[in-house]
């Protein structure tokens, strides 16, 4: 089954050492082009670490890094950390919501965008900031934002 | 050996006994929810506060995970400590009003209702399923998931608990009631975990013998002959 | 690559490295911290390195890449040496007169200097601006020398000279005393002492024991951590290896946030040039020292910066505190004894193996020795890092160093100490800062983050957005933090709403100590500080929401057609 192949390949390179559980999730949801974590992969993962699934269920659930759901091809992480929280977040999520017809945490019917808030990447003089596929937009505002977002349209 | 008193009693205890089972061996209760002597003490229920006094110094703290290893003195019913189990036991209540057990130790505090606007949950999240079935079980077939307030136990993916035996050490441990197990024919169902479990019956006298999942379960961990939960065990034991 | 065997061949290959770069050759420092980087330097780098190449000038003219300069709200920031000229907010469309005027000619391009909005003055020089002039930047300033990428730039300015001197000539117990003479406080939050940790971890018989870098900077705000992991990453390894010397531990393990992928790929680089070098691996500088560093990435968890959770995490468990009865220096990672320091506090021993425990107490107060990075940011005029010596005044940071109030309001508040800190009035300006007199205010040093509020700020908002938060990052296993939280955020909501009541003010009085005293950790254990040090010092806000339903700052939108009317 080509879905456990990846679950296989990366507890391989990590030796499968169930101390680099989290380490392995990481690598797993990067290689997954809808950036989460599939069920059978999780039990495949369970699997070769000879671990309970239970275990690996409850880390994937408890870090907000890890998502069990498909996301979109471009992740919106909005930064809604002190900062930027006191420069306006809440106005640019819901902008963001708006523009995008989704809420905090949704991913649009066309897999193409998903919103989540973060709590401060460290570009606080940016703020209100977002990082899209790797990339910051600081000093974000209404205007800013449909332009942004066209460019990943 | 160590000093310690409590409530003004005095006794001697081993290096690293908690608070709670000191006092236990006092006959001193301390009212908990999410210790038990078959598991790991946990310290998630936060009701079992007690106030350790250390002349001018005094600190309010869980009993259950305290491990005494220096001559303390303890009150278990202080203002500190009362004041502070009741709060949390106002807490609990604004989530649980269905538990009797719950509710017999708010009212042993004093407390008669909590003035948070209810958010039911039958739950209260005091971990001893999930801690029975991996501590002592070994089936690992619930777990903690989320977090924070979202924090729920639940079967891995909220889907049939695939892995649960149906030993029913969960229903048994949970304090207020959350978990139940109940026959329908030839089957056992836990509600919460989304499990049925086919029943085995005995070969020869027809008398039920355990869900068929925990048959194999025990069969395969024992490494016992592949028949041996065929027969009950009374009629097996004829056999011999 | 040849290995450094022995401290004798680190000095030549350090007088090699120092050799190769010729002092009076220009040099253009360009900052490519993430602030710089959102503000597109990557594209001011590369147009550099094109207009010199067709100037003629790519062989006399180096472009250096470096980490955070700390001054991110003035970014893309590029310093010429060795004259020291500061640009600011440098665009594509300039780069071509910096070549031909400034770098061919001498010529100072004025409208990228900083303009002065006291004297009405550009300044030329880094160095004269009064952000940076106010500074003392002994362990962030290296970032704005060194491309983190060359460990050849850091052995340049004296890099790994504290681990030789340590390896050389110190037995453990001199550099434990060392650091406990130093009185050198963690950067991270509590404030513990530094060499007591070392010296209880030191005392343990064990053949195995941990250091730990906690880089899990959670705390919305701050960012310190980040910008030294990205731009001097050798200075965290070179302080961890004199730790571990100092107690005797064969591993280290930096425990970093997942959202910090350049520190991730800077640290990394970091550490395989030190493996090269051979000042990583078995036997470091001939000393029978053996000693190597991995990286575990965090999955998003503020409650891992929480000691025995981050601990938790690395062994790959769920990122749940443990009851903390017994101390990490005698059962820490895997049951080891393990001593865990943050970035900061890292960044601090090299320095004051360097330079000793006697220079280092001359610097800041008493009790809260050495200097602390700040990291200014909210509604200040000049948002950025800033490191300075301890007991210096919040008016001092705040207005001579961050430029007052932006938008030339009125200041409000100050929060320190993350999310659960406290807000700290304009009553309190003057006070010294240092982790004993912010503990008495009601707030903290935490990681450091400063965040300058001002009139337009509703202080019960504020409450309402850390309370927010920290419900959000609970690990839940708590009665208290759990559902203690919740019901705070719940009160607090309902006064925003307009519909809090009088008896919600004291059930969340009642509440406060007991979410203290019960919660396991200590993210439980100071969560209810934002709300009670808005109460203690902005009760006023709280009661015209109860009383009148207003909300003074306008924040509150339930409330704010209320302050109209």
């Amino acid at each position: 089954m080509s879905a456990e192949k990846i679950s296989y390949e990366v507890a391989a390179l990590y030796d499968n050492n169930p101390a680099n559980l989290i380490a392995m999730l990481q690598e797993i949801q990067k290689r997954n082009r809808n950036h989460y974590l599939p069920r059978p992969e999780l039990e495949a993962l369970a699997e070769c670490l000879k671990i309970a699934v239970a275990k690996v269920y409850r880390i994937a659930t408890f870090f907000k890094a890890f998502n069990l759901e498909p996301k979109g091809e471009h992740v919106i992480s909005l930064c809604v950390g002190t900062a930027c929280h006191v420069r306006g977040a809440d106005k640019i999520l819901t902008a963001l919501e708006g523009e995008l017809g989704i809420v905090d945490g949704g991913t649009t019917d066309d897999l193409k965008f998903s919103i989540e808030t973060v709590n401060c990447v460290g570009a606080c003089a940016l703020g209100p900031v977002a990082v899209i596929d790797g990339d910051y937009f600081g000093e974000l505002d209404g205007e800013k934002l449909p332009e942004i977002l066209r460019r990943f349209r | 050996m160590i000093k310690i008193t409590i409530n003004g009693k005095v006794t001697e205890v081993a290096a690293g006994t908690t608070i709670l089972k000191a006092a236990a061996a006092l006959n001193i209760k301390i009212p908990t929810l999410c210790n038990h002597d078959l598991l790991e003490p946990y310290g998630a229920c936060r009701l079992c506060l007690v106030e350790i006094i250390d002349g001018d110094w005094s600190t309010v703290t869980t009993s259950c995970n305290y491990p005494i290893t220096k001559e303390i003195v303890v009150e278990t019913e202080s203002t500190a400590a009362v004041r502070a189990r009741r709060m949390v036991l106002e807490m609990l209540l604004g989530r649980c009003n269905t538990s009797p057990e719950l509710d017999r130790l708010a009212a042993a505090h004093g407390l008669q209702s909590s003035r948070f606007e209810l958010d039911y949950d039958d739950c209260i999240l005091c971990g001893q399923c999930e801690r029975v079935c991996r501590e002592v079980v070994g089936a690992n077939a619930i777990t903690f998931a989320q977090r924070g307030v979202d924090r729920v136990v639940v079967p891995p993916f909220g889907e049939e608990a695939e892995q649960c035996i149906g030993c029913g050490a969960c229903v048994y441990l949970c304090p207020t009631g959350a978990i139940q197990i109940q026959e329908d024919g030839e089957q056992k169902i836990i509600d919460r975990w989304s499990r049925v479990l086919e029943l085995k019956y005995c070969k020869s006298c027809g008398v039920e013998v355990a869900p068929v999942f925990q048959c194999d379960y025990f069969q395969k961990k024992a490494d016992l002959p592949t028949d041996f939960f065929d027969l009950c065990r009374d009629c097996r034991v004829a056999q011999r | 690559m040849k290995k450094i065997e022995n401290a004798a061949q680190l000095d030549a290959y350090r007088q090699d490295c120092v050799a190769e770069r010729d002092p009076d050759r220009a040099l253009i420092a360009v900052c490519t911290g993430t602030g710089c980087q959102a503000h597109g330097c990557d594209n001011v780098v590369e147009g550099l390195r094109r207009e010199l190449a067709a100037a003629g000038l790519d062989d006399k003219v180096e472009v250096k890449t470096t980490g955070c300069h700390g001054y991110c709200e003035k970014g893309p920031l590029a310093v010429i040496r060795p004259e020291g000229i500061l640009y600011q907010r440098v665009k594509e469309k300039h780069l071509a007169d910096i070549v031909a005027k400034t770098i061919a000619k001498g010529e100072v391009l004025d409208k990228l200097l900083f303009f002065d909005p006291a004297t009405k003055a550009r300044i030329k020089l880094e160095k004269d601006v009064p952000f940076y002039k106010l500074q003392e930047r002994l362990v962030f300033g290296d970032n704005a020398y060194i491309d983190p990428r060359s460990i050849e730039d850091y052995i340049g300015i004296g890099g790994y000279k504290a681990l030789a001197k340590v390896l050389a000539g110190m037995a453990a117990a001199e550099v434990v005393a060392e650091v406990q003479a130093a009185d050198l406080r963690g950067r991270g939050g509590g404030g513990f002492p530094t060499g007591r940790k070392w010296a209880a971890a030191a005392r343990v018989e064990s053949e195995v024991k941990y250091v730990i870098c906690n880089a899990d900077e959670g705390d919305p705000g701050a960012y310190m951590d980040r910008s030294l992991l990205e731009g001097n990453p050798h200075a965290i390894i070179e302080g961890m290896m004199i730790g571990a010397f100092a107690i005797g531990a064969t591993a280290g393990y930096v425990y970093v946030r997942n959202e910090y992928p350049q520190a991730v790929r800077n640290l990394q680089c970091a550490l395989d040039r030190a493996r090269e070098l051979g000042l990583l691996g078995a036997n470091i500088l001939g000393s029978g020292f053996n000693f190597d560093i991995h990286i575990s990435k965090g999955g998003g968890a503020f409650v891992c910066g929480e000691s025995s959770a981050l601990i938790a995490s690395i062994e790959g468990e769920v990122g749940e505190p443990r009851a903390k009865h017994i101390h990490m220096a005698e059962s820490g990672l895997w049951g080891k004894p393990t001593v865990l320091n943050n970035v900061e506090t890292w960044a601090n021993v090299p320095l004051i193996i360097n330079r000793g425990a006697a220079w280092y107490k001359g610097l800041g107060t008493e009790k809260s020795t050495g200097t602390k990075i700040f990291s200014l940011v909210g509604k200040v005029k000049n948002t950025g890092l800033v490191e300075v010596p301890m007991g210096i005044s919040l008016r001092e940071i705040i207005f001579d160093i961050g430029g007052g109030i932006a938008k030339n309001r009125a200041f409000k508040a100050v929060q320190t100490g993350g999310p659960s800190g406290g807000c700290i009035p304009a009553e309190h300006l003057d006070m010294p800062v240092d982790f004993d007199a912010l503990a008495e205010l009601g707030s903290m040093m935490g990681s450091g983050g400063m965040i300058v509020m001002d009139d337009q700020t509703c202080m019960v908002d504020v409450a309402k957005y850390f309370v927010g938060f920290l419900k959000g990052e609970s690990c839940g296993k708590c009665t208290t933090c759990r559902e203690g939280l919740q019901r705070m955020y719940e009160i607090l909501d309902k006064i925003t709403s307009g519909t809090g009541t009088p008896a919600d003010l004291e059930l969340l009085e009642e509440m406060a100590p007991v979410i203290q005293q019960a919660s396991m950790c200590g993210l439980g254990k100071t969560a209810p500080n934002p709300v009670l040090s808005t109460l203690r010092y902005f009760r006023d806000e709280y009661l015209a929401h109860i009383n009148e339903k207003r909300c003074p700052a306008g924040v509150c939108k339930a409330l704010s057609a209320a302050t109209q009317a």
